[in-house]
């Protein structure tokens, strides 16, 4: 299969201005590409850059050079430096981001949180909120939760509900950040077979896992990941 | 994705006297986008903000407007006749003060009809049912429909503020400080309205705030304003947690974390 997503040169630096200009160098020339149905799991120490890396991807960090093409409604798309509706069209239709922590909407009830994604891709209400109930009891949110506001959810919960909201339109190409961290096994486990359903349907993975349990069940290939300058 | 802007300004400046409030701005705001414009107070962006929507001349510079119906607009060189018509068809302004932006003599139920009859609307019955229908997407319950805003709480006002700026349906919103002076419990009721309302009504907006986390829940892009100038802009995730500018770092580091 040919790759969906294609980084190469891609360098960015932090500069903290309160820190009297200092700069600091996390990610130097990194280069990588991922092809339908691989899972590429980012490996390397805590602070080494993994997740400056996975959130450059996602046009969330500015990467100061370097390129980082994804196929988007079949052509190939700049995402390093690109207008901001160019980035948001992208993060619409064709990259999604998995991560530990939901950001609370106040008021908004559960199932309409998770729904949201796939309301934007023109789903109607109905269908989103099918898909919201169906991805939340096979992610073990009981339905008495539903209509609630996910603000006094516990954090496993609340990280479930935000992997139901992150999966629930097909992005062809997904990024995990930690996507099981603080879950126990049962949840873990429904977590992991939902992720391999996508992969196994074609979609394009960069992940970190900590966990190597889930490494070992997601990832195809290894990247390894090091600050400039530290020994790989 | 739409390859016309719908607001397109270029090199926009304002003086008061010899203080310059807003200085050589330009950007291009698309359909369906909303764009946040931050920054401490005094920062230029309430003078940003009536520039744009014509509430204000500026010096230097010009504010294009795609309209539905009669192609591109110079807001500036319109007439006054038209540029109320464009006000008050397919713009709406919430100020941050709902007294500002309400007849506060008149009942809610008139408040909101008033803004469909600068339209045509003529029919009785159906604009007290339209004015009923946008009472209960706000959350004013309908027997204060024949009420004054005199007799409502501030965020009361609020919604009655942005009621009757959607009901004509329109396509650009200016927003300053929408939930500014509000209680917090108030601020997430309104903000959560405003939120669904843009989805549901495909709005674009320009929506000006001193808080990041309203900019956060409610905005696409952001521009980050220091003594009149942009300093800095981008997506709004990426300008609050990869701040590139000295004073965008200090103020997305000043946030109070709960």
């Amino acid at each position: 299969m040919l790759p969906v997503l294609r980084v190469s040169g891609l360098n960015k630096s932090f500069v903290m201005h309160a820190q009297g200009g200092l700069a600091l160098r996390v990610l130097e020339d990194v280069a990588l590409s991922v092809a339908p149905g691989e899972c590429l799991a980012l490996v390397g120490p805590s602070g080494a850059g993994k997740s400056t890396l996975l959130r450059s991807l996602y046009g969330n960090y500015r990467p100061q050079t370097g390129s980082i093409r994804i196929r988007h409604r079949e052509a190939w798309v700049e995402l390093a430096n690109a207008e901001p509706r160019t980035t948001l069209d992208v993060r619409r239709h064709t990259l999604g981001f998995v991560s530990q922590f939901l950001r609370v909407i106040p008021r908004v009830a559960t199932v309409d949180v998770v729904a949201e994604p796939m309301l934007r891709l023109g789903a109607t209400p109905e269908q989103a909120r099918d898909r919201a109930q169906f991805l939340l009891s096979l992610l073990g949110i009981p339905e008495r939760l539903w209509q609630l506001p996910p603000a006094t959810f516990s954090g496993g919960e609340q990280q479930r509900v935000n992997i139901a909201r992150s999966l629930i339109a097909d992005y062809p190409v997904l990024l995990l950040d930690e996507p099981t961290a603080s879950l126990d096994v049962a949840n873990r486990d429904g977590v992991i077979d939902l992720i391999r359903q996508r992969r196994e349907a074609g979609a394009a993975i960069v992940g970190i896992f900590h966990d190597t349990a889930v490494r070992d069940a997601l990832a195809t290939r290894l990247h390894n990941v090091a600050l400039p300058g530290a020994q790989a | 994705m739409s390859d016309t802007p719908l607001l397109s300004v270029r090199a926009l400046t304002k003086r008061f006297g010899g203080r310059v409030a807003c200085h050589d701005v330009s950007f291009d705001l698309w359909p369906g986008e909303v764009l946040g414009i931050v920054g401490e107070s005094g920062s230029g962006k309430t003078t940003l903000l009536n520039c744009l929507a014509g509430r204000l001349e500026p010096d230097a510079g010009s504010v294009s407007y795609e309209t539905a119906s009669m192609g591109t607009v110079d807001v500036h060189r319109l007439s006054e006749a038209r540029r109320r018509l464009l006000a008050r068809t397919e713009w709406g302004f919430v100020n941050q003060d709902a007294r500002d932006g309400l007849r506060m003599g008149v009942s809610a139920g008139a408040n909101i009809g008033e803004r469909l009859m600068a339209i045509g609307a003529r029919h009785y019955g159906e604009i007290r049912g339209s004015a009923s229908e946008w009472l209960g997407r706000v959350e004013i319950d309908l027997d204060r429909l024949d009420d004054r805003p005199t007799t409502f709480s501030g965020g009361m006002r609020q919604r009655l503020q942005i009621a009757r700026n959607l009901v004509s349906n329109p396509r650009l919103v200016f927003m300053d400080e929408p939930t500014g002076g509000l209680d917090v419990s108030v601020q997430a009721r309104i903000l959560d309205l405003l939120r669904g309302l843009v989805d549901r009504f495909h709005l674009s907006a320009v929506l000006v705030t001193h808080d990041l986390g309203v900019a956060r829940l409610l905005t696409h892009r952001l521009m980050v304003m220091q003594g009149g100038a942009v300093i800095e802009q981008g997506l709004t995730d990426q300008v609050l947690d990869d701040p590139q500018h000295a004073y965008t770092q200090m103020l997305v580091a000043s946030i109070l974390p709960v």
